[in-house]
């Protein structure tokens, strides 16, 4: 059989339509498609997109069931490695993962893993599927802090085992960067994150938002006076970094962070009728190149008023860490990329507000420890750009609260939690994953090491 | 949800409300305050603790109605969202002779440090500033516990008519100030700041910026402190007066005025 090279193309919103609201760009796959789609996949016998998966799903076996029809197999088949395929299938960057490796990426059309992932995962959102597994509470109390992906997939997992779990929330909406920082037009939050919590909640996990642990509650208060026989931090690392250059302190200058909560969290995309306000004005630059950078550059331009959205990075675009996607989708609404460009000083307004950034271009150097092109400075190659508002997306850092109220906890030097490699720390019964410990990293590895420290804990509690 | 017990109008527009919150009340120290989120769809807003009873389970917050979010919290019956406390507590000792500076609301936040001062054995002046004597609130909680106690209203109708620097700087010259504590209006502080840094007297201040969630992650309480950003959520709220950029603090303040009377319109 001649090999099928006709890649299916995900539906999707117009791109001038879409640039205008903040419905989901991908309208995912029908069944036809996604059963064509499986029909292309040659079920080899050394599958190596499995090598590709952080997490190691039976991709083969997920789409054998897509390609039968049988999608209660094909969703316990993910469900074996992956607790959250609708959220992965749709923000997991496949190209450097599983698509990569797939063989037939070599003729340039791999499988579109991630796009029948995503059907799989929303035919189980669509039949609630994980309700099936309420089990009984076996009286072992484990508490989880943050509600990131890494903390609900480690307290679906303990429920599952029968422990009684309670998740502390220090925001007052569950879910982390999945609510507060990747827009609705990329992860819907009621059809897709809301129902993913809603299922723990039927299964009998406990959640408490406005609980900041290490203010409101101590790790040991956890341990020892609220009688949480383990504990699992996954906090995320959500505090933001700035290039510390002049101006960065003017109004209209933002952290992503700052950006995308007033935007997710606090709904200001929603415009007058918001409380938390926001401004763009005509003009933003974003500083950037992640996917926050491309998140928070798309959410600009679908702001009433925004003509022109400038996403400014000092690498070129093939070491852009983005995944490829957002890149294609901001490209086709229109996002202005200025690729080789840093800025190196905001100019204000009298009244303190940001009127342009000065920028300088740059050239690739040697590589640098990441093994990516240096990127330098291009003697005399300033110029200004005009601008309302600027975000700031250079990255994050961990954040330091559980460090300071915690004796004990051992940090590596940039503040992030150690562990060994079952997720515990330096503290008995008190584990961590996710971003807090890798530093931000991706949701897929969020969820792995939720799920490998849910293993590890019930291991423990259960001798 | 948080249940408000109590609700009192203790100035004109400003509401001392009493809301259950134990674990808040439990791990309260002086300095903390809480990120308020009124009722669903409303701001978060940060506030001082002014006090808490550990028995009861409650902590009080006092606010002046300024803006829709304030309004929304004026009208609560119960509160959809509390977090805290937050910030870093006062650093309490024995300063020796200590002035605290309230203006305002400012009062507020000032109390329960005052009284963890006034405990460590300082000797405690505090000077309140007012607009008039209606504006002056918690004047009778002060008052015992300070061996001086002197006013200030803009208009004379309490106390000395003018600024609280006018009262602070006496003191001053008879040297008779070893640390400073003052919270209140941005102008107020910075001019505090201005005065006690020409007699070399340490001064503490208590940054109120912008914030939303209070925990660090949004980074939109930065302050800039002697050149370096600082998250006031959680690198203060306190800081030295004579190491902060208050115009830098100012600006920022003012980012979201057009804004604010904007929804301040439509919600009234
Ligand atoms: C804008 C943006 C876009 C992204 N896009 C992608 C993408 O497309 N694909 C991808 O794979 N990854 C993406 N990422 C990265 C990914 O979201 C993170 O790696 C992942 O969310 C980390 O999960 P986590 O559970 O470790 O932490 P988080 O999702 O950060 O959750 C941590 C939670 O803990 C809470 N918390 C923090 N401190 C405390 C405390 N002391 N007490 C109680 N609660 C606390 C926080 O409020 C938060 O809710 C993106 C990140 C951002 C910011
Ligand atoms: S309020 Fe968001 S970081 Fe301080």
């Amino acid at each position: 059989m001649p090999l099928n090279l006709n890649r299916v193309s995900m539906p999707e919103q117009e791109s001038q339509e879409r640039r205008h609201n903040f419905k989901e760009v991908n309208l995912g796959l029908t069944p036809e498609l996604a059963r064509a789609e499986a029909g292309r996949c040659l079920f080899c016998k050394k599958p190596t997109c499995i090598d590709g998966c952080p997490v190691r799903i039976n991709i083969p076996a997920f789409i054998q069931a897509v390609l039968d029809n049988d999608l209660n197999e094909a969703v316990r088949r993910i469900r074996v490695d992956n607790s959250l395929p609708g959220i992965c299938g749709r923000v997991c960057p496949q190209e450097t993962q599983c698509e990569q490796t797939c063989v037939l990426n070599k003729k340039g059309a791999p499988i579109a893993i991630g796009a029948l992932e995503r059907y799989v995962g929303d035919y189980a959102i669509r039949e609630c599927l994980a309700t099936e597994c309420v089990v009984a509470e076996n009286g072992i109390k484990v508490a989880v802090v943050g509600s990131g992906p890494s903390g609900l997939t480690c307290a679906g997992e303990l429920r599952k085992q029968g422990y009684s779990v309670t998740v502390f929330e220090a925001l007052h909406e569950l879910g982390g960067v999945l609510v507060y920082g990747i827009p609705e037009f990329r992860l819907p939050k009621e059809a897709v994150v809301q129902v993913e919590i809603d299922t723990l909640k039927t299964m009998g996990v406990e959640f408490k938002t406005n609980y900041l642990i290490g203010k409101t509650l101590l790790l040991s208060d956890l341990m020892e006076a609220e009688g949480f026989a383990a504990v699992y931090v996954a906090t995320g690392s959500g505090y933001p970094q700035f290039m510390q250059i002049p101006g960065e302190d003017l109004n209209y200058v933002y952290s992503a962070n700052e950006f995308l909560t007033r935007m997710n969290l606090m709904q200001a995309y929603k415009g007058d009728a918001a409380a938390t306000p926001i401004f763009v004005g005509k003009s933003v630059a974003v500083i950037g190149g992640g996917n926050t950078a491309m998140d928070a550059a798309r959410c600009a331009l679908r702001m009433p008023g925004v003509e022109k959205v400038s996403l400014i990075y000092r690498r070129s675009e093939k070491e852009m860490p983005a995944r490829t996607e957002e890149v294609k989708h901001a490209k086709e609404e229109g996002i202005n990329f200025q690729f080789l460009t840093a800025p190196t000083e905001y100019l204000g307004t009298p009244e303190g507000a940001v009127r342009a950034a000065r920028c300088v271009r740059m050239e690739l150097g040697e590589p640098d420890a990441s093994g990516r092109r240096r990127p330098v400075v291009i003697p005399d190659s300033e110029y200004e750009i005009q601008v309302d508002a600027v975000v700031v997306a250079i990255g994050t850092q961990a954040n330091p609260i559980i460090a300071q109220t915690t004796p004990g906890l051992e940090i590596n030097k940039w503040g992030y939690i150690v562990t060994d490699e079952d997720g515990l720390t330096s503290i008995k019964n008190i584990y961590a994953g996710g971003d807090i410990v890798s530093g931000a990293a991706t949701v897929i590895l969020a969820m792995g090491a939720g799920r490998n420290a849910a293993q590890k804990i019930h291991e423990v509690l259960a001798r | 949800m948080y249940e408000i017990i109590s609700k009192r109008l203790i100035a004109p527009a400003v509401w001392r409300h009493t809301i259950k919150a134990p674990e808040i009340a439990r791990k309260r120290q002086a300095g903390n305050f809480v990120i308020v989120r009124p009722i669903t769809g409303s701001e978060r807003i940060p506030l001082t603790i002014v006090s808490s009873d550990t028995q009861a389970e409650t902590i009080d917050i006092i606010f002046q109605v300024v803006g829709a979010t304030t309004m929304d919290l004026a009208e609560a019956k119960s509160i959809q969202d509390i977090v805290g406390p937050l910030g870093h507590p006062t650093h309490i000792e024995n300063y020796g002779r200590v002035v605290v500076v309230g203006g305002g609301v400012g009062i507020a936040p000032l109390l329960p440090i005052a009284q963890a001062l006034k405990q460590a054995g300082s000797r405690l002046t505090a000077i309140l500033g007012a607009r008039s004597k209606d504006f002056l609130i918690l004047e009778d909680d002060l008052a015992p516990i300070s061996d001086e106690l002197l006013i200030a209203t803009d208009d004379g109708s309490q106390g000395q008519k003018g600024l609280v620097t006018n009262a602070l700087k006496p003191l001053l010259d008879k040297k008779a100030v070893d640390f400073v504590l003052a919270i209140g209006p941005v102008v107020m502080m910075k001019a505090v700041s201005e005065l006690t840094r020409s007699y070399g007297v340490k001064t503490m201040v208590s940054l109120n910026p912008l914030m939303i969630d209070g925990t660090g992650m949004c980074g939109v309480c930065r302050c800039k402190i002697d050149g370096q950003t600082k998250f006031a959520c959680v690198d203060g709220p306190e800081f030295d007066g004579h190491q902060v950029d208050f115009d830098n603090l100012t600006r920022r303040l003012s980012m979201y005025h057009a804004e604010e009377k904007k929804r301040k319109e439509i919600r009234s």
